[in-house]
């Protein structure tokens, strides 16, 4: 269903030091720095999966649902998503994939939620009938029936991150991408994400691509982990396998051996 | 198409709601309109007859006036902008639409709910005026309809060279920069700073090779007949072609940036 071979991207950095006189001399010759921010990444998934895609803050998790999701194009590399290649057939391909970025809104800020799905309603021309049954499931799932009418401004960072989650399921795709899904949430708020994205994925067989900072998301969510630093895949297989290596005592909690893998691979 | 209509109308509504800011704005224009005819009052009071009419030009100032928010380049979405500075408009570009379009539609949607409820109470307090500052009727049946269809085009030419600035912020990804310097230079080259009938000749014929001042020099003097005949229809069709060609230029510049484009934020 998605499969990445060797994808590379480099990304050109503005460096200098700090103070007044490294500024002024900035005006004049500027000194780049490249970053790897993907090293010949390569993996696939298939239908039906959920997997974890982790690792620390700048290992390339956003850059690569961005080169998934057709938002950017890498340098070198072949990606093929459902047969479609996405920064090529893009407008083709987003059709059949929803993608959430956590720390980013696809609502509008001044008018009612409600609204704003009926944006998504006409720019993904999905058939009245079917908008009504869609929009009745992710009401009752994700409870959003107390706040769907209020503006965006006025409901909270939980409710908020529901009705993401549930605008990006609303012309049901075949996949979705989820980029720090349960970033600030409370404990309530985190369980019924996790339950959602869990139910979503047994019930319509969406494929589910996450990354998370919350290992209690692994967990509850999916056995497969990719774990990505620098740029590169590090270790791709279940949490489990993981737990037996580092955690020969039983008794460490999922962050720690998280923590001790990232040591491991010097990261 | 359903897309570019259910955002243009989302705009449209969404900007008709801050009915207080459109009373401040009237305000605002009335002040403006008023302190640019005490200013050209002094000039035209010497003497010489001057080929641009007194009445031409108070039209000319309130049309701009009532008008503000279709002609001013400077006026813009800085919620778009801000999206592409931070990095927000990544969800823009995953869905399937024709970015250029749909955000076409959308600053016409903002523009015209602008102007909506602007245009008729500035346009209405004009015309009731002393007849010293009193804006007067269309010159005639053809002047009223060719500026109604100019400034149809006008709005459509004035967000084809918007456009180039939110093009250009997906590169300076400073908001204000692509703003201040296309709103700036154009104030000026529309005429909105200085009539462009008062400026120099020489200056008044290479300003008829840009754009800008098709898009609010022309209209207000169709309208007052200061334009006439053979000249206006080819200033006319001068405009369409700004507008089309611009459009078409815009979108294969958007294409191009958006293939090399970086979306900023992890």
């Amino acid at each position: 269903m998605i499969k990445l071979d060797g994808i590379n991207k480099t990304f050109k950095v503005a460096t200098r030091t700090t103070g007044a006189k490294a500024s002024l001399k900035a005006l004049f010759h500027r000194d780049y720095r490249h970053v790897h921010a993907l090293d010949n990444v390569s993996f696939s998934i298939s239908e039906g999966e959920i997997v974890g895609y982790i690792g620390p803050n700048g290992a390339g998790k956003s850059t690569t649902i961005k080169v998934m999701s057709g938002i950017l194009v890498p340098d070198v590399g072949q990606c093929t998503v459902m047969g479609y290649t996405p920064w090529k057939d893009r407008r083709e391909y987003v059709r059949h994939i929803g993608v959430v970025f956590g720390q980013r809104t696809q609502l509008w800020w001044d008018v009612p939620i409600a609204d704003s799905f009926e944006l998504l309603r006409d720019i993904y021309k999905i058939p009245p009938e079917e908008y009504k049954n869609t929009l009745y499931m992710l009401t009752e799932t994700m409870g959003l029936s107390e706040f769907i009418n209020t503006p965006l401004r006025q409901v909270s960072l939980g409710q908020r991150m529901r009705a993401e989650i549930a605008a990006s399921l609303l012309h049901s795709p075949k996949i979705l991408f989820l980029d720090e899904p349960t970033i600030g949430l409370d404990a309530v708020s985190k369980l019924a994400v996790r339950q959602f994205i869990k139910r979503i994925n047994t019930e319509r067989k969406i494929t589910v691509l996450l990354t998370t900072h919350d290992q209690n998301d692994i967990d509850s969510l999916t056995d497969r982990v990719i774990l990505v630093g620098k740029g590169r895949i590090l270790h791709d297989g279940s949490m489990t396998e993981i737990k037996r290596r580092y955690d020969s005592t039983g008794d460490m909690s999922v962050e720690e051996i998280v923590v001790a893998l990232y040591r491991e691979h010097g990261i | 198409m359903r897309a570019y209509i259910s955002i243009f109308r989302m705009r449209l509504i969404a900007g008709m709601q801050y009915r207080a800011a459109a009373w401040a704005g009237v305000a605002t224009q009335f002040f403006w309109g008023f302190m640019y005819i005490m200013i050209y009052e002094a000039f035209y009071r010497t003497g010489a007859e001057r080929e641009f009419q007194w009445h031409q030009l108070i039209s000319y100032i309130w049309l701009q006036q009532a008008f503000l928010s279709i002609i001013v380049l400077w006026f813009q979405d800085n919620d778009l902008q801000n999206s592409i500075a931070n990095g927000h408009v990544a969800y823009e570009l995953c869905r399937p639409y024709d970015l250029y379009s749909f955000w076409y539609a959308r600053l016409m949607g903002l523009r015209l709910s602008r102007a909506a409820l602007r245009c008729l109470p500035i346009l209405l307090i004009a015309a009731l005026l002393p007849a010293q500052y009193r804006m007067s009727p269309p010159a005639g049946f053809a002047a009223g309809g060719l500026f109604v269809f100019s400034l149809v085009w006008s709005l459509l030419l004035v967000i084809a060279i918007s456009m180039f600035i939110y093009i250009l912020t997906f590169i300076t990804l400073s908001p204000a920069s692509a703003r201040l310097i296309v709103g700036v230079a154009a104030d000026f080259l529309q005429g909105a700073i200085i009539p462009v009938p008062l400026m120099p000749h020489g200056l008044q014929t290479a300003l008829n090779f840009l754009p800008f001042r098709y898009v609010s020099d022309l209209p207000f003097r169709l309208y007052s007949g200061s334009i006439t005949g053979h000249d206006a229809l080819l200033q006319v069709a001068m405009q369409i072609i700004w507008a089309v060609g611009l459009f078409i230029l815009g979108h294969i510049a958007m294409d191009r940036v958006l293939r090399r484009a970086v979306i900023q934020g992890g």
